[in-house]
């Protein structure tokens, strides 16, 4: 059993009802810790981290044989905080501000999709990010000056070493489950391929096994509001007292764009304008314009510049069979997880052919894999969303898992049972511009 | 989609060695692909478009594609797998000869049931009401049937013999998925449905 003192939530099936997520349970307050590693990374581009902290938080208990651990992995801009809320501002340094329920509290509590009452959940800030994972906002151990724009490019390959590393620390010798979207789904396939015995099942969500040019295009541009927002300094704006606010917040307006769909931008936007007239000036009127003016100011408040260009890079560089001859089949071919593979109808980020790639790739090489399309309007946002037929098909694969892990005769003991009492929030006020999707 | 008719799953699991690669095609809620891993081992994969289905599938642990079958077998390669199963579905199809085709394409045998459209209360039916037959092994009207090319079992015997697929086992069978005497006196009007192995070697 992991010792409680390491992020592990308190209190459990607390009821909740908010916007964000329903009507449904949240696994209740949460806290969070850093962990530190002392051995050397070796990274892709041929640095080295000497040391490095990763900030975890944990859901659920890990059975006496540890064979019940998942591992959720975060998209572009997400964080460790994948499901229940803070009781107050646990974490205060650098930008970590977040008072709402955790990116993925749709999915992983008490009798969700990911039940926190059978599987012992983990979720981390990646490395390069601003949630308190060494990244850009860290203390180089070596000159103790900030990382700042010298912390060293991370691949999704690195992240997945890393999370290696993080499964030593709790003595998980394999996953489950490794769950992720977008980017995240990208690290679930890559620790099929790095690491294919510690590895039971992929969740690849929203996701494609490398980048089109398209969607590189979209990053670089983000990154360009970003570097040439006259405030960048070179990525040295912390040091320079300044901060690129205008450059991220365009970059995350722009993204936003891509993140919804032609159809669920009318149905939530329509030409709706704030005023009864047309203004006839550059200032913001139609509702979609308050939108993304609204989410862009909000995301540059709580992320970082130089976080915000590695983890894009990290997207971009994703291509693992790159070293198999560009033959994915190739790189699939050791695999040894069972892989379910989701897409959603209107996702055009990471469009469901992206998926059905990875999906015959699978097939190709052998491998046990389900597919399934889900029918949305909210483009790629839609895998942050409870739509019913995608926690359905969640749910049913994750109990099934759970069903084979108990019918292994693996002691199950150590589960939580929960026995706590119900607390009801509400958790009124948060309106629909609220509802802020990590991608 | 399903009929209503009963097919003895231990029939097709006679056919398929342990261990095999097995494909079902519109593999509904699973359960023949769960049989046969509990009774044969195999190694199975079910196509499927119904969402309900797909997802009883996923409970049961069964491996299961989204996929609409009149886009054929694109994703698979030649001879990749054992065998191909399609348990009353090939009638749904758009071109049922083209995937028949796909599914020796890809498997040494495909295993097929169809519903007869020549059972006898189908031709009684239209000789005496005019009207299109709704049996229980076709439950639908006309207008609303998902079987879309229907044929009697001569005309899918006519077929595979135009295209030089050889029967290697036919069972045709009542309603309830039995043989009986009379059914093999004249196949073509008493029973309601069959199984085929079929080949291309």
């Amino acid at each position: 059993m992991v010792n409680n003192k390491h992020c592990t939530h308190i209190g459990s099936n607390q009821a909740i009802a908010s916007d964000f997520t329903g009507d449904t349970e949240t696994i209740g307050p949460v806290v969070c810790q850093p962990i530190h590693f002392d051995q050397p990374l070796p990274l892709a581009s041929g640095q080295t981290l000497p040391s490095y902290s990763l900030m975890v938080e944990t859901y659920g208990q890990l059975n006496a044989k540890k064979t019940n651990a998942v591992l959720i992995c975060h998209a572009l801009t997400g964080s460790h905080h994948a499901a229940g809320f803070y009781n107050e501002r646990l974490y205060t340094e650098g930008f970590h501000t977040e008072e709402r329920p955790g990116w993925w509290d749709a999915i992983i509590g008490p009798g969700k999709a990911i039940d926190t009452q059978k599987f012992f959940v983990v979720c981390l800030n990646n490395l390069g990010g601003c949630f308190g994972s060494s990244g850009p906002l860290s203390i180089n151990p070596e000159t103790q000056q900030l990382y700042g724009s010298t912390f060293p490019m991370v691949t999704v390959e690195d992240w997945v070493n890393s999370q290696a590393r993080l499964a030593d620390y709790f003595g998980i010798a394999a996953w489950a489950a490794v769950v992720g979207g977008s980017l995240g789904g990208m690290q679930a396939l890559s620790w099929s391929i790095q690491y294919p015995e510690r590895i039971k099942q992929a969740v690849i969500i929203a996701s494609a096994p490398k980048l089109t040019p398209q969607n590189i295009a979209f990053n670089e541009v983000a990154r360009q509001c970003i570097v040439r927002d006259s405030a960048f300094h070179q990525g040295e704006y912390l040091a320079r007292n300044a901060y690129p606010k205008d450059g991220l917040t365009q970059a995350r307006m722009l993204g936003h764009i891509t993140y919804l769909s032609d159809a669920g931008m009318q149905t939530k936007f329509d030409r709706v304008a704030t005023d009864t007239g047309p203004k006839y000036d550059f200032t913001p009127e139609f509702e979609v314009e308050h939108y993304l003016h609204h989410q862009g100011a909000r995301f540059s408040d709580r992320f970082d510049a130089n976080s915000y260009l590695l983890m894009s890079k990290a997207l971009d560089y994703f291509d693992p069979a790159a070293a198999f001859d560009h033959d994915l089949a190739k790189a699939l071919k050791g695999a040894q997880a069972r892989f379910l593979v989701v897409a959603f109808s209107s996702d055009w980020r990471f469009s469901p052919k992206r998926s059905i790639e990875l999906v015959d790739a699978l097939i190709d090489a052998g491998k046990a894999v389900t597919y399934a399309c889900i029918e949305s309007d909210a483009g790629h946002d839609a895998f942050l969303l409870p739509i019913p037929r995608y926690l359905d098909i969640l749910t049913a694969y994750m109990d099934s898992l759970a069903v084979d892990l108990n019918s292994g005769g693996l002691n199950s003991g150590g589960l939580n049972t929960g026995g706590l009492s119900r607390v009801g929030l509400s958790r009124s006020g948060l309106s629909k511009h609220e509802v802020i999707l990590s991608y | 989609m399903r009929s209503s008719c009963r097919i003895d799953w231990h029939n097709i699991a006679d056919w398929v060695p342990t261990g095999a690669k097995v494909l079902d095609l519109g593999c509904g809620d699973g359960d023949l692909l769960a049989y046969l891993t509990d009774h044969k081992q195999i190694n199975g994969l079910g196509l499927e478009i119904d969402p309900k289905a797909i997802t009883q599938c996923i409970r049961k642990g069964v491996a299961v594609i989204e996929q609409d079958l009149n886009e054929g077998l694109k994703a698979f390669g030649d001879q990749s797998q054992h065998t191909v199963v399609m348990t009353h579905a090939l009638q749904m199809l758009e071109r049922p000869d083209r995937l028949l085709m796909e599914m020796l394409r890809v498997a040494q045998q495909a295993v097929i049931t169809l519903p007869n459209f020549g059972y006898w209360r189908h031709r009684l039916q239209l000789l005496l009401t005019g009207r299109m037959p709704v049996s229980s092994s076709l439950p639908h009207p006309w207008y609303a049937t998902p079987n879309i090319h229907l044929c009697t079992l001569k005309d899918f015997e006519h077929l595979c013999k135009q295209r030089s697929i050889h029967l290697l086992d036919k069972q045709r069978l009542n309603v309830q998925g039995k043989s009986s005497f009379l059914g093999e006196v004249w196949p073509n009007g008493l029973c309601a449905q069959a199984i085929y192995r079929v080949t291309l070697a």
